[in-house]
């Protein structure tokens, strides 16, 4: 599927969800619990994403063309937040995430369920995606010349 | 006779009515909000008191001979007079305002720091002080050579007196500790440390932010040699704090900031200052804030300390005795006497996980280090769960708060 297909299924299963906060808070924090745990190798300080407030580690790879994120936090709130990251992302093109319009985040009224102080380190956590994406791209154009 | 209490039982629906921030939904719920170390909600008192000085009065203070100026002066002084008598301060002009209590640590470290403290002194501070009673000595210390040594904190959250008496010497200068402590509630016999103290030759300055809206905290009775507070964290406006110090240190000090108030007389081959308190009080005072802070020390006055503490007191034994129940809590400083904070964990959560979701309840925690970084490293965690309760919260709100943690533990 492409980055905005995903999307588009999000605010799909968003929209589900009953107009209760707890419950959406809960939601986002069992989809954390999905995503593979980064290993224990990488849980190291150089991974961690500047301007968050919870710990988050972030590691990236290349195969193939496609990129793939592995991520943990501290916290199950911002770990499923990042997870939501990461399955629009993983196993696209570099060009694609870089480019991407997150649009998902004002539909689902992300920033209002999170407050403006985790928004701020969400905004932190796809800007590092995006870097990675960045070089992981120009690394990938440089082995293929 | 008050409305607000009846013999000594107050009237929890009279004292919420003073209180309109509190009659308000959040996320669906009625606001329960526990987050008074933070800062406490402010009376109608107070707020009126704001818009009636803008209103009518504004003007600035000191050396105006216009009627405006002159009420606008003798309601602000009026504030410092309320407050010596709140703290039975000897004297009106040991009564310095400040823009909080950070403001009035930083005067003493800065000015009392400067002119006292020479290479190989030493400055005495606690375990559990919050930021702002740890970075101004690290500062002072830093530009003087002094040596800033740490009162320890043991397993139940109080401070280790033997382990003081050992650090107090000849060479201590100075001695800074809060008397409750933001971040566990514990009260610190802080009669005994200003004893000690005195007794070795050191100064002794007291961090009072977290007690004054609980405690009856008599400066004389203490013979401590300064208080510094905030009016936040007790009804009053943001912006505004006393620093208390005795007549004969603060005559002694130099001033900590320039500007107009402070002189007595200016020309370019000197300056000289103005007298105590104008001395420590540069440029254009928080006049409109000064002035509404009186209404916050008559709100306090009006249901007595006591009868604060009485009350608040219940809500914490009960909070402290239903949060036992729940599996996995684990209450930092569960000891008796404490001012209303009540600090904890819940095992396989991380405290910003556990404030958002009883936020969506509409109840407001404070979660994280509290300013307090060497404590939670003290404890070996990265912070906690604060909920701080004032004379307006109740014991439903308690037990709301009670419910949303089994569920959120249930959820673990």
């Amino acid at each position: 599927m492409t980055i905005n297909q995903i999307q588009d299924v999000i605010i799909d299963e968003f929209e589900t969800l009953a107009e209760d906060r707890e419950s959406t808070i809960f939601y986002i924090m069992d989809l954390g619990q999905k995503i593979p745990q980064i290993e224990e190798k990488d849980r190291i300080d150089r991974n961690l994403i500047k301007g968050c407030q919870s710990k988050v580690w972030l590691t990236s790879e290349v195969k193939d063309g496609k990129v793939t994120f592995h991520a943990d936090s501290n916290t199950d709130i911002t770990k499923g937040l990042i997870s939501l990251l990461i399955r629009i992302f993983n196993g696209q093109d570099p060009d694609n995430i870089v480019d991407a319009d997150l649009y998902f985040i004002d539909r689902i009224g992300m920033n209002q369920m999170i407050g403006s102080q985790r928004s701020n380190g969400f905004g932190s956590m796809i800007k590092q995606m995006k870097l990675f994406a960045l070089t992981l791209g120009s690394l990938e154009t440089k082995e293929s010349n | 006779m008050s409305n607000l209490i009846s013999d000594t039982e107050v009237n929890i629906d009279k004292i919420r009515e003073q209180f309109p921030a509190l009659d308000q939904d959040v996320n669906g719920y009625p606001l329960a909000y526990f987050d008074n170390a933070a800062t406490t909600q402010k009376p109608s008192s107070v707020i009126s008191s704001l818009t009636n000085y803008y209103q009518n009065d504004n003007a600035n203070i000191h050396r105006g001979i216009h009627t405006l100026a002159e009420r606008a002066t003798a309601d602000f002084e009026s504030t410092r007079i309320a407050i010596q008598e709140f703290i039975n301060a000897p004297e009106q002009e040991e009564i310095i305002f400040t823009k909080g209590t950070s403001e009035g640590i930083n005067l003493v470290a800065s000015s009392l720091g400067r002119s006292i403290l020479s290479q190989g002194d030493d400055v005495i501070i606690s375990g559990m002080e919050h930021h702002s009673n740890i970075v101004p000595w690290q500062l002072i210390c830093d530009e003087k050579g002094a040596n800033l040594k740490i009162i320890p904190v043991t397993d139940d959250g109080e401070l280790d007196l033997d382990s003081f008496e050992q650090l107090l010497t000849r060479q201590t200068k100075i001695v800074s500790v809060v008397l409750a402590s933001n971040a566990l509630g514990t009260i610190n016999p802080v009669e005994t440390i200003i004893k000690l103290s005195h007794d070795a030759g050191a100064y002794v300055l007291l961090d009072g932010a977290q007690a004054m809206a609980h405690l009856v905290v008599d400066v004389r009775k203490l013979n401590c040699d300064f208080l510094a507070f905030s009016a936040h964290k007790m009804f009053g406006p943001t912006g505004v704090g006393v620093l208390f110090g005795k007549r004969k240190i603060l005559e002694m000090m130099p001033p900590y900031q320039g500007g107009g108030e402070m002189i007595k007389e200016v020309s370019f081959s000197g300056t000289t200052y103005a007298d105590l308190p104008y001395k420590f009080e540069a440029g254009t005072p928080n006049i409109a804030d000064v002035i509404a802070f009186k209404k916050a020390i008559g709100f306090i006055q009006e249901i007595g300390r006591q009868n604060i503490y009485k009350y608040e007191n219940e809500l914490l034994k009960k909070a402290t005795r239903s949060l036992k129940t729940i599996s996995g809590i684990k209450i930092f400083a569960d000891i008796g006497e404490k001012v209303p904070v009540i600090s904890f964990t819940m095992e396989g959560m991380h405290p910003f996980d556990i404030g958002m979701l009883l936020d969506s309840k509409g109840i407001a925690v404070r979660t994280g280090h509290h300013c307090t970084q060497p404590l939670m490293a003290r404890f070996g965690i990265e912070g906690t769960i604060r909920a701080s309760f004032s004379i307006y919260n109740t014991q439903e709100e308690i037990e709301r708060l009670i419910v949303a943690l089994e569920v959120i533990q249930s959820r673990t």
